[in-house]
């Protein structure tokens, strides 16, 4: 009797203890297809040690998402298509449950695993870039161009312009300069552009730079025989510096520059040196150090010197707090998702995107994050996947961005309908039935 | 017509800027009849050397950042990089190939491209640094005020600086030993051995010369947009460039320019708007291969004729 009571207690403790140990090692894989060498290297080493630190902060500081520690893979693009397919391919089925989320930093990889990510079951998350009407979820499920998309950009540059000239109604009349990179991400400026001008009785001057931009004379002399109020600079890589170099050489104030969220990092200012002071661009985050959020990176990080960015001193840049963000956002879609599919478990894609698609990052929240006025506002649903529309406003003082607006608001009546529009296109061109939200959980 | 005068002007400034990175490109042109894929990259390997030399020294030496002292050292130090680069390329890359055809050396160049890419990266990291030469990049104020006609103060420095760079490198080629021996070297290299010519030593020479123009070449341009990655896309400034005024003529490089640079701008304001802009990209090529059409050899280079 003692002998079948104590094979019975042994058999009960080694049982708790597998399992307890069975949640110590629950690991939540995500796949990083990167870019740290070639030509957008600088920034892309910026955004990944951001991201990789934030990882690391939730597995240093808290031992991982309720106990389930983050695992990464860095897998190099160059963001390079091809290079980026061969990622996703050879991540997706890393880790005990597979890859948890694509996030391919780049508009070009993002159309070419765009059908690939149903089929596999990987949520595809594009903050800030890819393509737009992906934020109608019903026409596209799988894929979360969030917080912003060019589109709201766009429409909140031109509320910025607005205030800065006293009403919307001032700018009929105006001449806005549209200085695009000659290709599919700069003309994805042009439709939205169109319709502003149109509802607000401004002339818009769309001038092309060839890639890769690093000679743009004559597009400053247009510019300057045009005489525009403002510019909008729509550009990336060499292209940023480039400009706001011209710009200073014909006399354009830089105040009157407006570049988008990737003409407007350290990165692009520095090589420009004196000419950028002044400069104005728009960012879905913030530059800066003075958060909590990367005060506690300082302290559990890079104080036990497990931080990923070779130079210090870029912490708190542009595109290291970028990085930053898509942390927090993985990081609060896995931990939704456990509430709802348990707490302390590893967690599939398909299980993680509807964490993405449940997301709410409401001012209480992000102020537990410690990234209060970091990133706005989040919140996903299942019709749209984008999120705020919204964006700040920063300044280049000559040595580092100073925000200089609140969160603008995008025009999002006119944003929405024209991404419902192109959604409901493309939904009909691929025979996609749009999902029914009432009926999704 | 005061505009098309800037147009036109501005463009022939940036004509010279091309045809200091196609300097180099004719350089070794010159010494191995071989297309140097790497020249870009080698620009961006200089101007990289030289800004990050720049950012260490004052720490190694105790001396303040901008003074000329650091800047004159920067600059023999990223000289001295670009020699052992050249001498390391003669001896791992070209000189086992020896004899081999053009094609070959042209491949291993394009391999030579990413290792040099990769090694500046790895040596310097991916930040993008800016380069101050001390010259303003703005527009010359009695030319602006008299005129209304705005020529870059820079843009005048950088065409200069390319003159005496290719006064230097012909009187190098015309009157000077090494150069004879070089051109020699190009015609043919077997014939040039047998009589005694050091093939090693002259490929030497000319790609560190070859350093030397990319590391002039870098710095202006890196002065201009930024020391980053994208310096090696100057090269595809400088193929029609080429194309236009001979791969072996260092005076047709600059004539060569000067059309490229004259013509893609004008192309770009007067034509542009009528085609949806951006045309100048590809307005170079399309005017280079309509001139290899008529003289396939460029403006000044060798015309070549087989026996059959």
């Amino acid at each position: 009797m003692k002998l079948k009571k104590t094979v019975l207690l042994g058999a009960v403790i080694a049982g708790l203890l597998g399992s307890s140990l069975a949640s110590a090692n629950e690991e939540q894989f995500i796949g990083l297809p990167s870019y740290r060498v070639g030509p957008y290297a600088a920034g892309g080493s910026g955004l990944f040690g951001g991201w990789i630190d934030y990882m690391q902060l939730i597995n240093e500081r808290d031992g991982g998402v309720n106990g389930v520690k983050l695992t990464w893979e860095e897998c190099e693009t160059e963001y390079n298509n091809a290079r980026g397919v061969e990622c996703y391919e050879r991540l997706k089925k890393k880790g005990s449950t597979g890859n948890s989320v694509f996030q391919p930093v780049s508009t070009g990889i993002t159309y070419s695993v765009l059908e690939k990510v149903p089929q596999d079951k990987i949520p595809m998350v594009t903050i800030g870039y890819g393509r737009t009407d992906a934020a109608d979820g019903r026409v596209f499920p799988w894929v979360f161009p969030m917080i912003t998309t060019y589109w709201s950009q766009a429409s909140a540059i031109v509320n910025y312009m607005g205030q800065k000239e006293g009403g919307m109604d001032k700018l009929k009349g105006k001449k806005i300069g549209l200085l695009y990179h000659d290709s599919a991400y700069g003309k994805e400026s042009h439709a939205i552009m169109d319709k502003l001008a149109a509802k607000h009785g401004f002339e818009v001057i769309k001038i092309a730079v060839a890639h890769p931009g690093n000679e743009q004379q004559s597009q400053w002399l247009q510019i300057r025989q045009a005489k525009p109020d403002y510019v909008v600079l729509w550009g990336w890589g060499v292209m940023n510096p480039t400009a706001i170099k011209a710009a200073a050489k014909t006399g354009f104030p830089r105040e009157k520059l407006i570049g988008v969220w990737w003409s407007g990092a350290e990165e692009d200012t520095i090589p420009a040196g004196p000419a950028a002071k002044g400069f104005v661009a728009a960012g879905f985050n913030v530059a800066g150090a003075n958060y909590p959020v990367i005060a506690d990176i300082k302290k559990h990080v890079y104080g036990k010197n497990k931080g990923n960015m070779e130079d210090k001193t870029r912490v708190g840049s542009v595109y290291y707090n970028r990085g930053v963000v898509h942390g927090i956002i993985t990081v609060e879609a896995i931990r939704k998702a456990q509430e709802k599919y348990g707490k302390g478990k590893a967690l599939t894609g398909e299980q993680v995107r509807w964490g993405f698609e449940n997301l709410n990052l409401d001012d209480a929240r992000l102020k537990a994050l410690g990234a209060t006025g970091f990133l706005p506002p989040l919140k996903i649903t299942c019709a749209d996947h984008e999120g705020p529309g919204k964006v700040k406003f920063q300044q280049w003082d000559g040595n580092q961005w100073k925000v200089i607006t609140d969160w603008v608001d995008s025009d999002r009546p006119l944003v929405r309908g024209m991404i419902e529009e192109s959604a409901a296109a493309y939904a009909k061109e691929k025979g996609i039935k749009p999902r029914d939200c009432s009926k999704e959980g | 017509m005061q505009f098309f005068i800037e147009v036109l002007v501005g463009g022939l400034l940036s004509g010279v800027m091309y045809a200091l990175v196609a300097l180099g490109f004719v350089l070794i042109y010159k010494a191995s009849g071989v297309f140097n894929f790497a020249q870009g990259a080698m620009v961006f390997f200089a101007a990289l050397t030289f800004v990050g030399f720049q950012e260490v020294l004052p720490g190694w030496l105790g001396l303040e950042a901008d003074s000329g002292v650091v800047f004159w050292l920067a600059f023999l130090l990223a000289f001295a990089a670009m020699v052992v680069l050249g001498i390391a390329t003669e001896r791992i890359v070209l000189r086992p190939l020896v004899n081999q055809p053009h094609i070959t050396l042209f491949m291993a160049t394009i391999g030579l491209t990413y290792v040099v890419e990769g090694l500046a990266q790895m040596t310097w990291g991916a930040n993008v640094r800016g380069l101050d030469l001390g010259i303003v990049d703005e527009p010359i104020a009695w030319l602006m005020d008299n005129y209304e006609i705005g020529v870059s103060k820079f843009d005048l420095f950088a065409a200069g600086v390319a003159a005496s760079l290719v006064a230097l490198l012909a009187l190098l080629f015309q009157y000077t030993k090494v150069g004879r021996a070089l051109r020699a070297v190009a015609d043919d290299h077997q014939a040039a051995l047998s009589i005694g010519i050091p093939l090693q030593t002259i490929w030497r020479v000319v790609w560190a010369v070859a350093g030397f123009v990319a590391l002039v070449a870098g710095m202006i341009w890196g002065a201009r947009n930024g020391v980053q990655f994208a310096l090696t896309f100057t090269a595809l400034k400088a193929l029609p460039v080429l194309i236009l005024g001979g791969f072996t003529s260092v005076p047709g490089a600059i004539v060569g320019g000067l059309i490229i640079g004259a013509s893609e701008k004008l192309a770009e304001v007067y034509v542009g708007p009528f085609v949806g802009g951006g045309i100048e990209g590809w307005f170079p090529y399309m005017l280079a291969l309509a001139f290899l059409l008529v003289r396939p050899e460029g403006l000044f280079g060798e015309k070549h004729i087989d026996r059959v």
